[in-house]
């Protein structure tokens, strides 16, 4: 039976090795190596305040973040949580990972936000930018860990910017969704009242777009999560190396406790962001205030009022 | 005077070629068989007129007519294909981002249909975003929305949200925006067609009476005639892009242009159009002291009236006298110099002259005719109770508003007819009827 392979055979995996080791990794590799530099200073300096703060003070903080935003049960759950993961012997472990997760979000929302905000102005953008997302979200990110290493080598570090690569999609789809959410005759009202892009932007489009911008972070925040034991793989620490090593030695308690250590973080931190995706979508609130909002009470804004409004 | 607003030739098609479109418009081709033949649609054909300081000039026309195009390239939101659109001089059709942002920020403001409030700010954040887009202290901005929203009525709301309010009071916030910037050109998209009738009839009130003193210069836009007739100093109708009348209420409903007009003007309530003035015909008197009974008599005979009116030596009305009683009177106590300040009956029904006709339901049912009466209650003219009933039932229009239009003095004008010298109205038509 015939078959295109017998005319032509395409040597696409040699074509690709040509690319990434005979030119990709001589010529850049110093330009990929300093690159990773922020995100190692970043990393270093959150691990070390994260693993400095006791654990009852982590866990006093984060309680408090959970009954604000996301009630008195995850409040609970939180505190539940996290001793036991510190009765497990996991705590510093789970810091590691809280510092690697937080790393790769941040740079998301930094890269994310302000390409979702491009995105949103220029339809031609848009249209180079969201095959590229598609490729980031569906490639198996087992495929680009090995060309990650031969430029950026092992380590923590080169598993974030995986992290960052697989979990920059959302932020960068709900940012340019938000925006271009914003209702027409809003965005006709700024105009007729003389503003620039940038007011425009300020004023108008952020604030209306921050609760799909919120659910964006939110969704970056579980795929980074997701990819934590991924990321042990090239050399990344935390619990996805407790995972991996109980995974490598048949260790099935081992491998189980870093699991459940992954799972009360991601349901807490989920939970969390969650929340406050909420409370910003309420119209009530400017980003200004919104930020100003994480330093204050719950009090000031009733629950049942923004559950309603949601 | 140099119009506000002043608009030449101006065209909006929609569609890749704009180009053919105009060439075709221009052979005198429907926009329905342009829309077929280049897939491009037209918005506004030929728009030309002018606005004058402190005038509404409200252009009415059905959904589709092109009227939310038209208001929308005043102000450059809608960029217009060619034509001029001049404010105080400026062309905002060909200016650069700068100058066209400048205006939008100190000479005209909008209000919109459906309000197009912020939901995010509060009530005073949002009069004062036009402040705020110009860069204005916040404290300062505050003190002017504030004063901005007494104006409509709403400043103990300042710190709600749009969201707490009703649909009037939105719009209010909506016009509060507006006037904050003491921006002199106002243009008004429908606002008040998302209201239901009773707030809406609310708030077309209170404009007239804001803009009795305010004086702003409004282009308004609107779908509904009684509300074009109610506001309009000058009244524009759309139809297919293009105007089809431009006019005051008056000249509109008593000559209505064509068919697609009177159509529309057909079921309107012309007691709230007409005004006294309209009406009133050549206030013959006779002056107490001076005329005799017989007299009096006389020119009632002449002019086939049954009442006249007596006026004292400062020329104000001193009362009616009717032929009735001066002729009884005649018979029973012959003629004497007293009878005619015998016969005087001092109640006698008035009016403004710029009163509407369905205020003068109740005088005119009296019987007697109507004195109209200026500032200085001096009589300018009398309205006969068959002249307002005439009016309302559209006969003899042509001929009534023939008489009414020279105005029996020279200083009892209508409010519009002076702002509109007739021969800019007559070219007005004719750009329009083309």
């Amino acid at each position: 039976m015939f078959s295109p392979s017998d005319i032509l055979i395409i040597p696409f995996d040699d074509w690709v090795n040509d690319f990434v080791r005979g030119w990709l990794v001589p010529n850049f590799r110093e330009f990929f190596r300093a690159a990773q530099v922020p995100i190692t200073a970043v990393l270093n300096g959150l691990n070390g305040v994260l693993q400095t703060i006791p654990m009852l003070v982590m866990t006093a903080l984060f309680a408090l973040a959970s009954w604000k935003w996301a009630g008195r049960g995850i409040a609970i759950f939180t505190i539940a949580g996290f001793f036991f993961i510190d009765m497990i012997e996991l705590w510093p472990e789970t810091m590691t990972t809280l510092a690697m997760i937080i790393t790769a979000v941040l740079f998301c929302a930094v890269i994310g936000v302000p390409l979702g905000i491009l995105g949103a102005r220029s339809n031609r953008l848009w249209a180079v930018l969201r095959p590229i997302l598609d490729i980031m979200q569906t490639i198996p990110s087992f495929v680009y860990l090995v060309p990650i290493v031969m430029l950026f080598g092992v380590g923590t570090t080169p598993g974030i910017i995986a992290t960052i690569i697989f979990a920059l999609p959302p932020i960068v789809r709900l940012t340019n969704l938000g925006i271009r959410n914003v209702r027409g005759d809003l965005i006709e009202a700024a105009h007729a009242f003389g503003s620039t892009s940038r007011q425009m932007l300020w004023d108008v489009q952020l604030p209306l777009a921050l609760r799909t911008i919120m659910a964006g972070l939110n969704q970056t925040l579980m795929l980074a999560l997701s990819m934590v034991v991924i990321t042990a793989l090239i050399g990344a620490g935390g619990l996805g190396l407790v995972v991996n090593t109980g995974l490598g030695r048949l260790d099935v308690g081992g491998a189980t406790a870093g699991g459940v250590g992954i799972v009360i973080l991601a349901i807490v931190l989920d939970r969390i962001t969650q929340g406050m995706g909420e409370a910003n979508g309420v119209a009530t609130f400017s980003l200004r205030q919104a930020f100003s909002n994480l330093f204050r009470s719950r009090g000031s804004q009733p629950v049942g009022e923004t559950g309603k409004a949601g | 005077m140099q119009p506000k607003v002043s608009v030449k030739k101006l065209y909006k098609v929609f569609g890749d070629a704009p180009d053919e479109a105009l060439e075709r418009l221009e052979r005198g081709e429907k926009k329905e068989a342009i829309f077929e033949a280049t897939g491009s649609t037209v918005g506004v054909q030929n728009a030309n007129f002018d606005v004058g300081e402190g005038e509404i000039f409200v252009v009415m026309g059905l959904s589709g007519s092109g009227k939310s195009t038209l208001v929308r390239m005043l102000n450059g939101l809608i960029p217009p294909t060619s034509g001029e659109v001049l404010i105080d001089g400026e062309d905002v059709a060909s200016c650069d981002k700068q100058t066209l942002r400048r205006i939008r920020r100190s000479k005209i403001t909008m209000v919109f249909q459906h309000f197009a409030l912020f939901p995010h700010w509060t009530v005073a954040e949002n009069a004062a975003y036009g402040l705020k887009i110009k860069g204005v202290s916040a404290s300062e901005r505050r003190k002017r929305a504030i004063t901005a929203l007494d104006q409509v009525g709403l400043s103990s709301w300042a710190d709600s949200l749009p969201s707490e309010l009703s649909g009037g009071m939105q719009q209010r916030v909506g016009l509060a925006r507006g006037l904050a910037t003491d921006a002199e050109i106002l243009l008004m998209d429908e606002p008040f067609g998302a209201l239901d009738p009773l707030i809406r009839r609310e708030m077309q009130d209170e404009l007239i009476v804001l803009q009795k003193t305010l004086k702003k210069t409004i282009v308004f836009i609107t779908h509904d005639l009684n509300e074009a007739l109610l506001l309009g100093d000058r009244i524009a109708i759309m139809q297919d892009g293009r105007f089809v009348q431009v006019g005051t209420a008056q000249e509109i409903v008593s000559n209505p242009a064509d068919d697609y007009v009177a159509a529309f003007v057909a079921d309107i309530d012309r007691g709230r159009v007409f005004t006294a003035d309209n009406v009133s015909s050549d206030p013959a008197a006779v002056t107490l002291g001076k005329d005799s009974a017989e007299d009096a008599m006389r020119v009632m005979e002449d002019l086939n009236r049954h009442a006249l009116y007596v006026l004292d030596d400062a020329r104000h009305v001193a009362g009616i006298v009717t032929y009735q009683d001066l002729a009884t009177g005649l018979n029973e106590e012959g003629s004497n110099d007293d009878l005619l300040r015998d016969k005087l009956q001092a109640e006698y029904p008035t009016a403004e002259g710029d009163a509407q006709l369905h205020e003068l339901y109740a005088a005119a049912s009296e019987g007697l005719p109507i004195a109209v009466t200026d500032d200085e209650d001096r009589l300018v003219g009398i309205v006969e109770p068959e002249a307002v009933f005439a009016q309302l039932s559209g006969e003899e229009t042509a001929e009534r508003t023939d008489t009414a239009d020279p105005g029996p003095e020279p200083d009892a004008d209508e409010p519009v007819a002076d702002r509109t010298p007739e021969d800019t109205k007559e070219k007005e038509r004719d750009t329009a009827n083309v």
